[in-house]
């Protein structure tokens, strides 16, 4: 077999010459406001007979106050009675004509999901059932209880799991005492004090039309979607916007969280804050994370931790932008006792990536990942509908699928570590590690505090 | 299912049922002259196409000793051949824009890319080259037991629930090779040998042990010319079907305690019961098929309904059942107690809902809900090119064919409520059931002893 491999080489030539050339067909985002004032986003999509609809609000945990978990179970609740809907009414009006439902809510957002047919004995039921839920729900006493005692049984969960300890406390240690430093599941005091009138109260003051927007992805003509929007929010109050949540603190030292648990693994984050969604730096430093730790097994991170020395199954590394300053974290995942070297490999990772940038070719198929990558991430409505929930909910511009890819492939590797030497500072690094089996030394109860 | 990017995902519980229907028309079905068969579904709503190769091998396959070892090779096989060494082949599928990974199930080891649609032919040329020519070194094996075994902790050992329905497939089968978790046993990950990874991958990586699944936005004669240009020269092997396990009779009750450090206690049920491919009634599946969407098709069915929002004997539960298993399944229900219950209580709660099963016919109103939500459900999942091409290569893998998908949605709208009642009284019986729970131990607790846990540091 002479010479095989010099064939793949040259194919990959060809191929990456072929991409710039491919300009693929992004579809065009159509904008419009409800009779009520919400902004609604719309992609045709006339293939298949089905729609997916999201309407996202400005209400997730970062609205919690000082009553942790009163976003998500505000939003739980929705489905769970309306009107003179019970929840088994509910239930069965969306199961019998097939719609899939689902409500969920993160720090900044609460979205609800709706996926029908479009055929109307379809989606009318299920239509006027999520119009209704999202107008009128009733936070029954009872039903209220129920849902409180399933989140309290999530929270134990979360108790039993080393990840989720981590990622508790990465945030904490973090955020501190901004509303993005305590988990979107609440916590077990908060969630057992919490009263029917603060649910309500949450619920009047968040699902409104000032809070509101919509996005469609489906087989509707623009009449249909224009009635089908109004038909999802036109009974919303009008309300008032909410304003954003306060600025994030930069965090001034390093410190290092270890908590004691009997698992055979240790969960580890390593991170500082990153970026807000409306930061321009963001695409130069996803576009650097994706050499770092964003690419899978290619990444660098993937490279040293897991291909080189088989330290972990997962290594990875994400900025996670939000409506303020998001983090940017390392996580993975080590026996107990390979700690220390997964750690030290990790920050030694980090550091040189930051503060020599990344290589010219390394950037260059991270590059031509992103962009030759891009029609993947656009194949399928409910992709489409994920893009366009977040360009509505972060007020993205309508533009922005079309000018993805040329905004990739104007980033230099100057920019790109310009931007990460100005964001990330491997000196001050909030390190978390959760796990130390049956010997790990009980350091949980002075862990949180802040250390050197 | 498929939420994270690194490779090497084993699927570990039974797949969800299959409800896509195609015309028999939109699916190109050809095989090439060294036994591989290809198959095609265009897509055309947007310039992707994913690729993906199905060997009939997995766990179910696996001699007890060797448990793991499919998975393992799965890992492996991105560890280069003599013309795309080391991690080249994950290196030009990114630097295209691809997306790619791979999973092992019981009954199937399948490799997957999704790309723009003019770069198939990377995707050929480098899955050929890994079927036949996977280097295998020794040190790449040492290596990849080390992640794999970090793997196995991330999922089960450090997972109460996981670990919980790993000792309760254990104990469901005796002589199947369901028994065996997919990812393997920890001593045996640590103790497969270069050679017998050699032996496996020779044994079952052929052309004409494998299929071939595309679809997207692609001409199928084209597609074909392509898959003969690099799949065709590869030469068949001499294939030995794997040695029949089947399971031998249960003769009554099984019951098992994990315990081990958690908060939330955990019950799991199955019961002995028949696939698509183990059936003598053909139509049986399919009634266990509309008995589960019965059970918890949604927030309207009768877990939900009864046992979580009425009675709250439950926090969460629901049924599990896939009728595309290649051996003999079992039907599954599982659940966290409420707050104000035990295991105990949620495990009685559970059989009287299989009770009322056998004892009364279904509604018709919970009859043609669930045929709704299957009519509905063929329709959405045509939006996802991944799972179109899934479906397919299960089906063919398991020996099933994928033209079982043309009638699936005729065959759920035959199913009668006294077929229903007659599953549940054939198989949904004390005698053949499996229980287990999970006792939580207190987290600050010492762990029960855990071979596992411990070889952990006997790997290298």
């Amino acid at each position: 077999m002479p010479n095989r491999s010099s064939i793949f080489k040259t194919l990959l030539a060809l191929v990456l010459l072929l991409v710039s050339g491919i300009a693929a067909a992004v579809p065009e985002i159509q904008h419009w406001r409800t009779a009520n004032g919400v902004p609604v986003y719309f992609i045709p999509a006339r293939e298949l007979p089905m729609v997916d609809a999201q309407i996202l609000f400005n209400a997730g945990s970062a609205r919690d106050g000082d009553k942790p978990g009163l976003a998500r179970l505000t939003n739980a609740l929705l489905e769970e009675g309306a009107g003179a809907w019970s929840a088994d009414d509910i239930a069965d009006r969306l199961d019998r004509v097939g719609a899939q439902f689902s409500a969920s809510s993160a720090r900044d957002s609460a979205v609800i999901s709706l996926r029908s047919l479009t055929d109307p004995r379809y989606l009318q039921p299920a239509v006027e059932t999520v119009a209704r839920l999202l107008k009128k729900p009733t936070f029954a006493p009872d039903v209220i209880d129920r849902v409180r005692q399933q989140m309290l049984t999530v929270l134990r969960e979360r108790a039993q799991s080393p990840g989720a300890i981590a990622q508790d406390a990465f945030y904490q240690a973090l955020y501190g005492e901004h509303p993005y430093g305590s988990p979107p599941e609440g916590a077990t005091a908060s969630l057992e004090a919490l009263t029917q009138a603060d649910i309500q109260n949450f619920h009047q003051r968040h699902y409104t039309a000032a809070n509101a927007r919509v996005a469609l992805v489906g087989d509707l003509d623009r009449s249909a979607a224009e009635q089908l929007a109004n038909a999802l929010v036109s009974g919303l109050p009008a309300g008032e916007p909410i304003p954003p949540p306060p600025p994030v603190p930069e965090i001034t030292s390093s410190q290092t969280v270890r908590l004691a648990h009997p698992s055979t693994q240790s969960h580890i984050l390593i991170g500082q804050t990153g970026v807000s969604r409306a930061d321009p730096d963001y695409y130069a430093l996803y576009l650097g994370n994706h050499v770092l730790g964003g690419n899978g097994l290619v990444s660098q991170l993937s490279q040293e931790i897991r291909e080189k020395r088989g330290l972990a199954y997962g290594a990875y590394s994400a900025f996670i932008p939000m409506r303020q300053t998001g983090p940017f974290l390392i996580n993975l995942q080590t026996r107990n006792d390979q700690v220390d070297t997964a750690l030290e490999v990790a920050q030694a990772t980090l550091r040189q990536f930051t503060e020599q940038g990344p290589g010219e070719q390394a950037l260059e198929e991270a590059r031509q990942n992103i962009t030759g990558g891009f029609a993947l991430d656009l194949a399928g409505n409910r992709k489409l509908a994920n893009y366009l929930g977040l360009i509505a909910f972060y007020h993205l511009p309508l533009d922005y699928l079309q000018n993805f890819v040329s905004l990739m492939n104007n980033i230099s590797l100057e920019q790109v570590k310009d931007a990460w030497q100005r964001h990330i500072q491997p000196d001050r690094l909030i390190t978390v590690v959760v796990g130390g089996g049956e010997n790990a030394p009980d350091s949980s109860a002075q862990s949180l505090k802040k250390g050197s | 299912m498929l939420a994270n990017r690194f490779v090497a995902l084993v699927l570990w519980c039974a797949i969800a049922n299959p409800t896509v229907v195609f015309a028999a028309a939109s699916v190109h079905e050809f095989t090439l002259d060294n036994g591989m068969k290809v198959l095609v579904r265009e897509d055309h709503r947007a310039p992707v196409v994913v690729s993906q190769v199905w060997y009939k091998v997995g766990s179910s396959y696996e001699p007890s000793s060797l448990t793991g070892i499919s998975h393992l090779l799965e890992h492996l096989m991105f560890k280069g051949t003599p013309d795309a060494p080391g991690g080249e082949f994950s290196r030009l599928i990114a630097a295209n824009g691809g997306d790619e990974n791979a999973f092992t199930s019981r009954d199937y080891t399948a490799y997957f890319q999704t790309l723009e649609k003019e770069r198939l032919e990377l995707s050929f040329r480098l899955e050929a080259d890994r079927m036949r020519h996977l280097l295998l070194k020794p040190e790449d094996i040492a290596k990849e037991a080390h992640v794999v075994a970090e793997e196995r902790r991330l999922r089960t050992e450090d997972q109460p629930e996981a670990l919980t329905h790993e000792r309760f497939q254990a104990a469901a089968y005796v002589t199947s090779p369901y028994r065996n978790p997919i990812i393997g046993w920890m001593q045996d990950i640590q103790s497969i040998s270069p050679d017998d990874l050699k032996r496996w991958y020779q044994q079952w990586y052929a052309p004409n042990n494998a299929t071939l699944v595309v679809v997207g936005d692609v001409d199928p004669i084209q597609v074909r010319e392509l898959a003969e240009k690099h799949f065709g020269p590869l030469p068949p092997s001499d294939l030995q079907p794997p040695k029949s396990a089947a399971e031998i009779p249960q003769l009554g009750e099984r019951r098992i305690t994990v315990k081990t450090p958690a908060e939330v206690p955990y019950v799991i049920m199955g019961y002995k019961a028949p696939t698509l491919k183990t059936a003598t009634e053909e139509w049986e599946p399919y009634a266990l098929d509309v008995l589960d969407g019965i059970l918890d098709g949604g927030n309207s069915g009768r877990i939900s309904r009864n046992l979580i929002r009425g009675s709250q004997v439950a926090a969460a539960a629901g049924t599990g059942y896939s009728p595309t298993d290649r051996l003999e399944g079992l039907f599954v229900l599982a659940g966290n107690p409420g707050p104000e219950h035990g295991s105990a209580e949620l495990e009685q709660a559970l059989r009287v809902e299989v009770a009322k099963l056998r004892e009364a016919l279904i509604s018709p109103e919970e009859l043609s809900r669930v045929v709704a939500q299957v009519i509905a459900a063929d329709v959405y999942q045509q939006d996802s090119l991944f799972y179109q091409g899934m479906r397919l290569g299960i089906l063919e893998t398991v020996g099933l064919g994928w033209r079982k998908l043309d009638d699936y949605v005729q065959r759920i709208q035959a199913v009668t409520p006294e077929q229903v009642r007659e599953v549940a009284r054939k198989y949904l019986i004390d005698d053949q059931l499996t229980v287990a729970m999970l006792e939580p131990l207190p987290l600050e607790g010492r762990r029960a002893a855990m071979p596992g846990a411990a070889m952990g540091h006997a790997i290298r």
